[in-house]
């Protein structure tokens, strides 16, 4: 039997052992021993983002949308995808900054401006009623249709209660009884929560379990698991139509689109998101689990939701019961009054997780960024004498929560009948997705000014208010409804929902276009058009170069005044107590290498700046630059000096760097003039070389000739058949020096690049066999046995005639000088094969060492003993035909091995591939 | 640093290709009749490739540290 005492005592005890954690946490955190120090928990306590809108709305939205409900889980994964870019940075800037919360983080970044945390406060306590009011409507909801058991009846049937009975004013209060024990209980200098992480992280695990429960129930339990679930909807021609649901029921894809960047936008920058993510994070490295385990999570609440809303319209096809009750109202038609109870707690869970963080969080804006503020600069407060001032601070807190939460159940009370528990949430959604221009803007570019970002803010904040709070408070009746369907004044251009006659979008999107053109039209042209101050200057070089400094020193070096150490302490004390002011000098000293408390510490800007920070943690940007002006005599510092010192550094960089690139151009040219260098000398050497050698090749046959002229000149009685023999040497030396002066002037032509060439396609066999025939003769007369194996066909190649004539002969008559004095043999070998036509020329001579293989083609070197050897040749033949075969584009080489013989070697390519090469 | 920036464009580039697979057209070639082990088409896509998604994320989150 589920009374409604059992229900109230049960809530009650949950309630109870939350605080039981909280409490736990918070001492194991006081003791260094912090349980939240884990990328478990810190991902668990993201998961406040699944608040009862998920655990009741998902399945009232995939009741009539199908998939429609997913970009809402969909769109944070992308966006979670980015936060190794995204977050990470906001993290590090707040971390150095000592950012207390989003509107700390806006202000802050656009020089510090109490103006735009307060607008940034407003925008977000007004946006994000809706969706504490939605928390408070499903609570008390779920009560109403929990204590009907066994009966399904919807709250609406029952009528508006009277004010001291309505559940949704009992819950409001405990929850913000329950919200001031939980997050006003003392002051944290870095707003630090552990208590309340731990809680939120087992309140995550608890609204998982038990929507898991109720899916696995309606699944496997009232059904046969997925398949037969969907065979049976499919059998329903009113639900077959959602089983392919883009194109039917959930609208366009333009709705799927706008509503994946309104949760991109969500998951970021709703108040309690940035609170758990960036807030009360502890460790940046948390973020590499936190990257796929939430996102997992959220798979993980959504399994179930279409098998829930599919099993629900199967259940009560009669429309008497609210799809947004689906997940309640299904255990109950079982009669499973235990799992009904678990639902409860799991949406209990989800809405006060949501309700406890979010006021908390916005709590904290109001005070350092609204209240606090404005207290002090009313002189006739004299805030500034006050003794302690903590206790002030935290009953603004809890006067901030208590206001909130009442509001929220106002705008409950005001307009939350007529609009399904998705619609509420997405208002809020839309509201804050106006933050995304200021902050990414803020992050990543410079040029973002605070004009520009309180311009972008108050136009995009307008168009959401014009657009979807007006709607929303005329649908309840609060305005005339005339304003919807004609337009204020009657002029149909300005229609909340068609603004500017844009027609046949879901109110959500239509809202998001219009407010996000105002809102980064704004911001964009503002800022360009409106020069920043120094502060501003600083502020955005701070943020969006946070990874090029370090420490917090990074905002001292834009300091410069005086100062006195005694008034920074009596400063800090009076907001954070002397305990924290003692250590936070006592940090800074031990930093410095002195020992505090101590004489010896100057007031530079270093401990200013730390004093400030400090300050900040506590009352936030804004309120704590306004105290620390109170107390130091402060020069400003003109916006081209925040230039200069920015200037400064960039340009060091840019000079060293420019240093550098001009070092290693000039290694570079040296060493390049260094191997011309080597090369000149090596060519001069070779030079020299060339004509000794030319000079020593001349006059061998000159001096032959020369000495048998001389004997015929002296002798003129020389015998007939002598004087023959003489001339017939003489004849024999000087076609040796034509030969030799003709190829000298060959090679000289064909190096300096001047012989003609007359190609023509030739065919290689004609060209060896005639050659062969040729020197028939001089083959018998050396007793030498030629093998020649041709083919019977071969490709042409292009070549010039003559001097392919001239590199067989060469490569021959080589052949004939080495081979074997008493039985030589030489072989003649034509190949074709890919492409190309080898010839090899081989010999049995005494073959050629492996150290002079390489050299045989060099000029003038002539292989084998130079002292006791008789020179065969020139010594530039092979160097002349190598010339000529690598100028058809061919290769010449020569294997051997000594005693082995030798194997002269060239390859031309083939006539194709031959033309080919050349085109 | 380069691992940091690398890291960090390996991050874009899956952000980019989720928005490829969760929008038009890719979503509307699975937006077809017709069941997957019972489960309609697409919604057994969207998890599936939610899935796959958080899994490549999760490589990249945890790699080089």
């Amino acid at each position: 039997m589920l009374h409604g005492t059992v229900i109230i005592l049960t809530s009650f005890a949950y309630l109870g052992l939350l605080f039981a954690i909280a409490y736990y946490a918070d001492k194991r955190a006081d003791a260094g021993r912090s349980v939240i120090a884990s990328p478990y928990i810190y991902s668990l306590s993201l998961a406040v983002y699944a608040t009862a809108w998920t655990f009741y709305g998902s399945v009232g939205r995939a009741a009539s949308d199908g998939v429609g409900f997913l970009p809402i889980y969909i769109g944070p994964t992308l966006m979670i995808a980015l936060w190794w870019v995204v977050l990470r940075k906001i993290l590090r800037i707040s971390k150095q900054n000592r950012i207390t919360s989003l509107a700390d983080f806006i202000a802050s970044r656009y020089g510090k401006s109490a103006l735009l945390g307060g607008l940034v406060t407003i925008i977000a306590v007004i946006g994000i009623l809706p969706y504490i009011s939605l928390q408070l409507k499903a609570v008390s909801n779920s009560f109403t249709i929990l204590v009907q058991y066994p009966e399904i009846i919807m709250p609406t049937q029952i009528g508006a209660a009277p004010l001291r009975q309505d559940t949704a004013l009992w819950v409001a209060l405990i929850l913000a009884a329950f919200t001031i024990a939980f997050g006003t209980r003392h002051l944290d200098a870095a707003e630090h929560h552990p208590g309340m992480v731990a809680a939120i992280a087992f309140e995550s695990l608890v609204k998982l379990l038990a929507f898991l429960a109720v899916g696995v129930f309606v699944t496997f339990g009232i059904y046969n698991g997925f398949g037969d679930l969907f065979a049976r909807a499919a059998a329903e021609p009113k639900l077959r139509a959602m089983l392919t649901p883009l194109e039917g029921v959930a609208g366009s894809y333009a709705n799927w689109v706008w509503l994946t960047i309104l949760s991109m936008m969500a998951i970021m920058f709703l108040p309690r998101q940035f609170q758990i993510a960036v807030i009360e994070n502890v460790d940046e490295k948390h973020l590499n689990k936190a990257i796929w385990l939430f996102p997992l999570y959220m798979v993980a609440i959504n399994v179930f939701v279409l098998p829930i809303a599919f099993g629900g319209l199967l259940r009560f096809p009669d429309g008497g019961v609210d799809a947004d009750a689906f997940v309640l109202t299904l255990p109950m038609a079982e009669k499973r009054e235990l799992l009904a109870l678990l639902v409860f707690i799991g949406g209990l869970s989800a809405a006060t997780g949501m309700v406890i963080v979010e006021t908390i969080a916005l709590s904290t804006m109001v005070c350092n960024d609204l209240v606090m503020p404005l207290l002090l600069r009313m002189r006739s407060l004299k805030l500034n004498q006050r003794r302690d001032l903590t206790g002030l601070l935290l009953g603004i807190r809890r006067g901030a929560i208590v206001l909130i939460i009442l509001l929220g159940y106002l705008y409950f009370r005001l307009a939350g009948e007529a609009y399904a528990l998705v619609s509420i949430g997405l208002i809020s959604f839309a509201a804050v997705a106006q933050f995304a221009p200021a902050i990414l803007g803020g992050i990543f570019w410079k040029g973002g000014t605070r004009a520009g970002a309180l311009c972008g803010l108050l136009a995009g904040f307008a168009v959401w208010f014009y657009t979807l709070l007006l709607p929303a408070l005329a649908r309840s009746g609060w305005l005339p409804i005339g304003l919807l369907e004609h337009g204020p004044f009657g002029i149909e251009l300005l229609k909340p929902l068609q603004l500017f006659g844009l027609s046949g979008l879901d109110q959500i999107n239509h809202a998001m276009i219009w407010s996000m053109i105002a809102n980064i039209g704004a911001y964009v042209g503002v800022s360009l058009s409106v020069s920043p101050s120094a502060d501003e200057h600083r502020q955005a070089s701070l943020f969006v170069d946070v990874f090029k400094q370090t420490g917090e020193s990074g905002g001292a070096r834009f300091w410069r005044g005086t100062a006195s150490v005694p008034d920074l302490y009596s400063l800090l004390a009076r907001f954070l107590g002397s305990a924290a002011a003692d250590g936070a000098f006592g940090e800074y000293a031990s930093a410095k290498g002195e020992r505090w408390p101590s004489d010896r510490l100057v007031a530079d800007a270093g401990l200013v700046h730390h004093v400030e920070v400090q300050l900040a943690g506590a009352i936030g940007a804004a309120s704590a630059r306004i105290m620390v002006a109170s107390v130091v005599k402060e020069e400003a510092l003109t916006i081209n000096e925040v230039r200069e010192i920015l200037d400064e550094a960039s340009q060091v960089v840019a000079y060293s760097h420019r240093l550098e690139q001009k070092s290693s151009e000039l290694e570079a040219a040296t060493s390049e003039l260094r191997a011309a260098n080597e090369r000149l000398k090596e060519l001069d050497r070779l030079k020299d070389d060339f004509v000794s050698t030319v000079t020593h090749e001349l006059r061998t046959p000159l001096t032959s000739i020369r000495a048998f002229t001389d004997i015929l000149l002296d002798h003129p009685d020389v015998e007939l058949e002598t004087r023959k023999k003489f001339l017939g040497i003489i004849t024999k030396e000087t076609e040796r020096l034509t030969r030799l002066i003709n190829q000298v002037l060959d090679l000289a032509k064909i190096e300096s690049g001047k012989a003609e060439w007359i190609e023509s396609p030739i065919d290689l066999k004609e060209v060896i066999s005639d050659t062969l025939a040729a020197m028939g003769p001089l083959f018998r007369e050396n007793k030498i046995t030629l093998e020649a194996r041709l083919p019977e066909r071969v490709s042409p190649v292009n070549a010039d005639l003559d001097r392919m004539i001239q590199v067989m002969l060469n490569l021959l008559s080589n052949a004939v000088k080495f081979c074997d004095r008493s039985n030589g043999r030489i072989g003649v070998a034509l190949l074709e094969y890919d492409g190309c036509l080898r010839v090899d020329v081989r010999d049995n001579g005494r073959g050629i060492s492996l150290e002079d293989q390489a050299a045989v083609f060099n000029k003038f070197r002539q292989v084998g003993d130079t002292l006791t050897d008789k020179p065969h040749g020139s010594g530039l033949g092979l160097h002349i035909s190598r010339q000529i075969v690598e100028h058809f584009g061919g290769r010449m080489w020569v294997e051997s091995e000594l005693g082995g013989g030798a194997c002269f070697s060239f390859t031309l390519p083939a006539g194709a591939a031959a033309g080919k090469r050349r085109a | 640093m380069s691992d940091f920036e690398s890291k960090g464009q390996r991050f874009i580039s899956l952000c980019m290709l989720g928005i490829l697979l969760f929008n038009y057209p890719i979503l509307a070639l699975f937006n077809v009749s017709g069941t997957v082990f019972g489960v309609p088409v697409l919604y057994a896509y969207i998890f599936i490739a939610w899935v796959a998604l958080i899994v490549l994320m999760a490589l990249v989150a945890e790699s080089n540290d």
